[in-house]
């Protein structure tokens, strides 16, 4: 099939681009480990609240000076509703919902997920500046959806 | 006179008419509703609005016209004797799905939004609707593709003509991608009938996704075959290449489904190795892309040369900017060009992480579905019930201002909704105020584009008020025969590769096999547990 000059060039170049943006991603993936929350661990949503930790959660630090924050997320609140987290310091936070599916999003940070009923999600991140932080759920969970939020205090 | 053929194709259009007019109406309620001026009544709350608004225009709008569409481009490409029994049994099929399914919404008995994503669990008739409608839909791809198999047996070495080929690659990938929601439904309707406990929710999303990715592209596809077969002869341009437009449609059908899970980036139970594979899978469709952008800009410049007219500028003018079957298309098309951007990051697997379930997401898909989509059909609707029924368009002056409102009413909704997520405003939300511990920066974008979405209620009014004109005022002579654009004079044929239409839906069924047999076998693995669902509305 004949296919114009200009044309050839134009694919090509698109081709070109498409390789250069896989690139960039596939470097910050396998490079700078930038990957999505993933949480592969499995959590029956019926026995959330008899389950450690998420029978209390809350806030724990690790011998390594790191820290983890086990949240719930139900309709429709977060629980904890307000959890003060220290500054510089990198904090992996664990989700998941005994009912139906939440998000879980610190809006000016990249910590977004989604909470599914019968999983753990997790993703971690460093506050580098004080503060106090909304956490929202941004997936429609029933008619309370839009009062359902918390408060992180970074201090 | 109006010929049987015709009948069935308006049914499908006004319907979809209907749709988009209702629609939009919820669509402005909302806006006004995010930016607190409208406070939606406890017997009609936001959810069921939000609901109503996403399965009119995702599922009602699009879906009827693009049958409509599909069935029109197939009928006059390949005229014959034909009777249109399938084309009225699709329809019908299609519309008691949509009436038992919105039913049960209007009850307030199926606040799911329209991903019904489980265990929300809505009333078992929503979803029985939903899968009646699926199958109406079956129905017209079964008609498309008996006239292009009828057509082979007729003319054995002949290539399909093009429109009756491009709308039967856009059903076959339809059908493909449908059979994920046939498959969530097997699943969702025992479950909410009672007769089984719990669901596996992660399953239903990853069925849900094999079907709703393809979803945009089947829209983006009727969108394409206007752009390719009906838009060049409005400037008495040419196609610029017939196996281009075949390959384009082909490798549409094939980059559809391997990709849907990157809808799913931020959810837990499927590891990053199957997000980063389907990554990979989703910037494919940059080629066909390319190529499409290519076609359109050397088919105007080769017409505006015909005329004499060289360079950037006297190509532009040389356009019929008065013509609002040509403007709808248009804009559509330049709202494209900022839809393109946003979907590179939307699909970069790290960086959803600042977008995802932002209204910003909302946003993008406004300047792609809300913009060259729906405004594509829009304009398209000008050009096609005058052919269809015979009557002169009522008031063209204000369907051109319908196209120009439309354009500018989105681009300042989804510019505001843009901004507004990249700041961290939540889609999905009947407001968000969060009691006043919301950032004050929202509460600007927010009112622009309540603004916009306003503009927009005033364009799709003149609209519905020139489609029902045009039928009342019943002004009759005009000329109903249909050209569809053809390849420049002396342009050689499709090598066969291109024509092998169903064989290439097959290769698309084997790489959607592909692509979802890692994520779900590791699924059958490790299958989480069971939800048991709620009704939380
Ligand atoms: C009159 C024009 C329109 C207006 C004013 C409008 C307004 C809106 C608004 C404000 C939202 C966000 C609601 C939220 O997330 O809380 C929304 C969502 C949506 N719109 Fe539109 N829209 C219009 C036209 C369209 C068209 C033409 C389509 C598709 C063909 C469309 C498809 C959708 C979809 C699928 C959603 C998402 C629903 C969901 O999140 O469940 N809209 N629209
Ligand atoms: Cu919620
Ligand atoms: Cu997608």
């Amino acid at each position: 099939m004949h296919v114009h000059k200009y044309e050839r060039w134009w694919m090509t170049f698109g081709i070109v681009m498409l390789l250069v943006f896989l690139a960039t991603i596939g470097f910050a993936a396998f490079a700078d480990n930038m990957n999505p929350p993933s949480g592969l661990q499995a959590i029956d949503p019926t026995k959330v609240a008899q389950i450690p930790p998420f029978d209390h959660p809350g806030l724990r630090r690790l011998p390594d000076g790191t820290y983890e924050a086990y949240y719930v997320a139900e309709v429709f609140a977060f629980n904890p509703q307000t959890l003060t987290v220290p500054v510089g310091k990198k904090i992996t936070f664990y989700v998941t919902s005994p009912d139906v599916v939440h998000g879980f999003f610190i809006p000016k940070t990249d910590i977004n997920m989604m909470a599914v009923p019968g999983w753990v999600n997790s993703d971690s991140h460093v506050f580098t500046s004080k503060g106090t932080y909304l956490l929202i759920c941004h997936e429609y969970c029933g008619i309370g959806h839009q009062n359902m939020f918390a408060k992180i205090v970074v201090r | 006179m109006i010929l049987r053929e015709n009948r069935v194709v308006i049914a499908h259009i006004y319907t979809a008419t209907a749709a988009i007019v209702v629609g939009a109406f919820f669509g402005a309620l909302q806006g006004l509703s995010r930016a607190t001026v409208f406070n939606a009544p406890a017997w009609f709350d936001y959810y069921r609005i939000l609901t109503m608004h996403g399965v009119l225009m995702a599922l009602v709008f699009t879906t009827f016209f693009i049958t409509g569409l599909a069935l029109f481009v197939t009928y006059r490409s390949i005229p014959r004797e034909r009777n249109t029994t399938l084309g009225w049994a699709g329809y019908w099929v299609m519309l008691a799905g949509v009436l038992m399914a919105a039913v049960e919404i209007l009850a307030g008995n199926a606040t799911v939004l329209y991903t019904f994503y489980a265990p929300l669990k809505a009333s078992p008739w929503f979803y029985v609707g939903a899968a009646i409608f699926i199958i109406g839909t079956w129905v017209i791809a079964a008609e498309i593709f008996g006239n292009i198999l009828w057509f082979r047996k007729n003319n054995p070495g002949m290539p399909v003509p093009l429109p009756a080929f491009t709308a039967g690659a856009t059903f076959l990938m339809w059908w493909i991608a449908t059979l994920g929601v046939v498959g969530e439904m097997y699943l969702l309707i025992p479950w909410a009938f009672g007769w089984t406990h719990g669901v596996n929710v992660m399953l239903t999303r990853m069925l849900f996704w094999y079907f709703g990715h393809p979803l945009v592209y089947f829209w983006i596809m009727g969108a394409y075959i206007c752009w390719y077969n009906i838009v060049p002869k409005f400037y008495n341009g040419n196609l610029f290449s017939d196996g281009l437009t075949r390959l384009t449609f082909i490798m549409l059908l094939l980059l559809s489904t391997p990709v849907g899970i990157h809808h799913e980036f931020m959810e837990p139970g499927i590891s990053a190795t199957w997000k980063m594979l389907h990554t990979i899978t989703t910037y494919g469709v940059a080629i066909p892309s390319f190529i499409t952008a290519f076609a359109i800009f050397a088919s105007f410049e080769l017409a505006a040369r015909r005329l004499g007219k060289r360079g950037f500028w006297q190509t532009v003018q040389s356009l019929p900017w008065k013509n609002p079957a040509f403007c709808g298309p248009a804009y559509g098309m330049l709202l494209f060009i900022l839809g393109g951007f946003g979907g590179l990051v939307n699909a970069s697997y790290s960086m959803d992480s600042l977008v995802h379930n932002t209204i910003w997401i909302v946003g993008h898909f406004h300047v792609t579905v809300g913009g060259p989509v729906a405004l594509t059909f829009l304009g398209i609707a000008y050009w096609m019930i005058p052919k269809l029924t015979g009557r002169a368009l009522w008031k063209p002056a204000w369907a051109l201002w319908q196209t120009r409102l439309w354009f500018i009413g989105m681009l300042l909704m989804s510019f505001s909704m843009h901004i507004a997520g990249l700041m961290g405003a939540p889609r999905r939300t009947a407001e968000i105020s969060y009691f006043g511990s919301a950032p004050n920066e929202w509460a600007a974008y927010n009112a622009t584009a309540a603004a916009g979405g306003l503009v927009l209620l005033t364009s799709i009014v003149i609209f519905a008020c020139v489609a029902v004109g045009t039928l009342l005022a019943n002004k009759k002579g005009e000329d109903m025969t249909v050209e569809f654009a053809q390849p420049l004079e002396g342009s050689e044929r499709a090598p066969a590769m291109l024509q092998a239409l169903f064989r290439w839906g097959l290769v698309a069924l084997v790489a959607a096999a592909l692509a979802y047999a890692g994520p779900l076998l590791e699924m059958l693995h490790n299958p989480g547990f069971p939800a048991p669902g709620m009704r939380t509305w």
